[in-house]
């Protein structure tokens, strides 16, 4: 889960990575100064996608009339299609060059990687194409960081050791390890007048796999994207991920499902949804996944595809048929695939209720599409 | 026939203990195991030693678990609140190798237990994967056995249920396995494709041709590529990529897929892939024909 800059900021301050003084402006309240900041103050709109800056979400205002209008401005202001919910009002913090840092869990080393450049407010993308621009340094996770690490990058950076970024390496690593973060980046981290360094922005993944340990609830993304569909899919224990085509999908495993909205896209139909029941899904649980496709996303039509290994057709073939009847889901507009485990009982279930089973996965996927035009 | 081991993998003498053995999913998994065929001498699950379980008798600890009964290979089904400790137990213990089923185990966890393994030389195979089978001489995970026949394919996958449908699919076609290995649908994973091929599958001389059916997310498929340019991997490769018509910065259904900018997306791993000359399936039922073509 991605955290908006200022979520991100919170966590870097309870760990001790500094951060500008700041406050919080949440949409349809009265933007006020509080009487403790002084201008000049940065207003920065929050939100999860990137490249607000070249959008004009980030202004520098030197006074209260300034301030009104940049906070109203970037209220307004969508970038890629969302407006802010937040603004974050810094004190802005005069300063004499801009750094790269950033620490993550690396899925090909299998373990930590600290990332730095001399070089702040570039992408790290650009800086890993720009030969000796990007420092790369692997962190043993059973060793964890330890001072030669934090003297490497300092070296790197500094050509010294400069105490108050180690000891910031060493904070930020330590939110990786400790809040089950799968990348901490501040980019640009700002250098001072006299040498202490500061965190201007942040980037920071929660691992999802973290809850069951972690406070991740209260996060913007955890409860402002959830529709009453996604906390079913969350309670019911099964992944739900609206698209914006006309059919809607089902199935059961990740792979099979992805590879199910491949093949309807590639016999020319268009997913309407991704929705993947798992493994050993019970009567309910799809039943629950099916009303939320039907009273979400509104399909035009529906294509269901299971290979029932742990899975049993028959509780899938209740599922629907209950589903249907208590919607009115007319049997014309689903095509469902079924094969393995209670094959025969569960086409059975379906025959007896005027669906159309089929065994082959192409052959329903050609039919949904058909159907649908 | 007779089937052999994989070498670098399991021995011939396969002893399996079932951690996580009195839980639904394990006590299920255990008699399937069973039905297959599969050597299972133990299982473990902290505070219900002395019980028994489709006749696997249970233990509180791994460490006694093996000295009664020799156990020399470990299937998880431990919840991942506790899965770590699991882990950790098993590699201590002596159990190579470590098919790790538990699905939602954190990556700081992971990579911890991953580092672990490797420095005591056990393999780890998952999280959150469906095991393995090696039809005709065990199944050490949770897919349906009857989908699995001996023969000279390998299938190597970061799924479950589309790995089944791909066994099928080729079966019907004639074909048999050789080893099929679910290595796991998480974000860190103990065995990725590129170690597949480089410690286990290039070592195998049963192995006529390669199945691997990856997904969006990560770079495993792009260094697999790479890695078959570079060693000149010689046997037919057939590659399957879902998740063409993801879309970016959403989890579907898998920890690790995910496309995360411009990086990780199908057409990418697709490309990789090409370039290698892995012969690339569109739709998962293009595999038996590309097989057939290849090695029929």
């Amino acid at each position: 889960m991605f955290l908006l800059e200022y979520e991100g900021k919170t966590i870097f301050k309870e760990g001790g990575v500094t951060v500008p003084k700041s406050f919080i402006i949440e949409k349809n309240s009265k933007p006020n100064i509080p009487e403790d900041f002084k201008l000049p103050l940065v207003v920065k709109g929050q939100y999860l996608a990137g490249g607000r800056g070249k959008a004009g979400a980030v202004k520098v205002v030197r006074s209260m009339e300034d301030f009104e209008e940049a906070v109203e401005s970037v209220f307004n202001l969508p970038v890629k299609g969302k407006y802010p919910s937040h603004i974050l009002v810094e004190e802005f913090v005069p300063h004499d060059k801009e750094i790269y840092l950033s620490v993550i869990v690396s899925k090909p080393d299998k373990g930590y990687i600290i990332l730095a450049s001399k070089e702040g407010g570039v992408e790290v993308e650009e800086l890993a194409k720009r030969e000796g621009a990007l420092l790369k340094l692997y962190v043993d996770p059973i060793a964890g960081l330890l001072p030669f690490h934090q003297r490497i990058v300092s070296k790197f950076l500094f050509g010294g050791m400069n105490k108050s970024f180690m000891s910031l390496l060493k904070n930020l690593f330590n939110l990786v390890v400790n809040r089950d973060l799968l990348l901490a980046e501040i980019n640009p981290l700002a250098v001072l007048d006299d040498g202490s360094v500061m965190a201007l922005d942040s980037k920071v993944i929660v691992d999802d796999n973290s809850e069951f340990r972690q406070d991740i609830k209260h996060f913007y993304e955890y409860v402002s994207i959830l529709t009453r569909g996604e906390k079913l899919a969350k309670e019911y224990g099964f992944s739900y991920v609206p698209l914006d085509g006309d059919i809607g999908v089902m199935g059961n495993g990740a792979g099979l499902t992805m590879a199910t909205l491949d093949l309807v896209a590639y016999y020319g139909g268009k997913p309407a949804c991704f929705i993947d029941v798992g493994g050993g899904a019970s009567e309910e649980r799809i039943g629950t996944a099916l009303d939320v496709m039907l009273t979400e996303i509104k399909p035009k039509t529906i294509f269901v595809n299971i290979f029932a290994g742990i899975t049993r057709c028959d509780d899938v073939a209740r599922a629907i048929v209950s589903v249907a009847g208590k919607r009115g889901l007319d049997s014309g507009k689903i095509v469902i695939r079924l094969t393995g485990t209670n094959e025969d009982i569960g086409k059975d279930v379906l025959n007896k209720a005027g669906f159309k089973v089929y065994k082959d996965m192409d052959d329903a996927a050609k039919e949904v599409v058909k159907i649908c035009q | 026939m007779s089937v052999k081991p994989v070498k670098n993998f399991v021995s011939e003498d396969i002893k399996v203990l079932v951690q996580g053995i009195t839980g639904n999913q394990g006590r299920f998994h255990t008699e399937q195991m069973l039905k297959y065929g599969t050597n299972i001498v133990a299982g473990v699950t902290p505070g219900k030693g002395g019980q028994d379980i489709h006749g696997v008798p249970v233990f509180d600890t791994v460490k006694e678990a093996v000295k009664e009964t020799g156990a020399n290979t470990s299937i998880i089904f431990v919840p991942a609140k506790f899965a770590y400790d699991a882990v950790v137990e098993a590699i201590y213990g002596g159990l190579n190798p470590i098919a790790v089923i538990t699905e939602g185990i954190p990556a700081n966890d992971t990579v911890k237990f991953v580092k672990l393994a490797k420095a005591n030389n056990v393999r780890i195979i998952g999280p959150n994967c469906p095991g393995f089978i090696i039809p005709g001489l065990t199944k050490v995970g949770i897919m349906p056995n009857q989908y699995f026949k001996p023969g000279n394919i390998t299938i190597v996958s970061r799924s479950g249920t589309l790995t089944y449908e791909v066994a099928w699919a080729i079966l019907k076609e004639g074909f048999g396995h050789r080893l099929v290995i679910g290595v796991g649908g998480d974000y860190v994973i103990g065995t990725d494709f590129l170690e597949m091929f480089d410690q286990i599958i290039k070592y195998d001389e049963d192995t006529d041709a390669v199945v691997v059916i990856g997904e969006i997310g990560g770079d495993d498929e792009e260094r697999l590529s790479k890695y078959i340019v570079e060693t000149k991997f010689d046997k037919p490769v057939v590659g399957y990529i879902a998740g063409k018509t993801a879309p970016p910065g959403k989890r579907m259904g898998h920890a690790g897929a995910i496309i995360s900018g411009s990086s990780g997306t199908a057409d990418a791993k697709i490309k990789s892939l090409k370039e290698a000359g892995v012969n690339i399936a569109y739709k998962p039922s293009d595999i038996p024909r590309i097989m057939k073509e290849l090695i029929g």
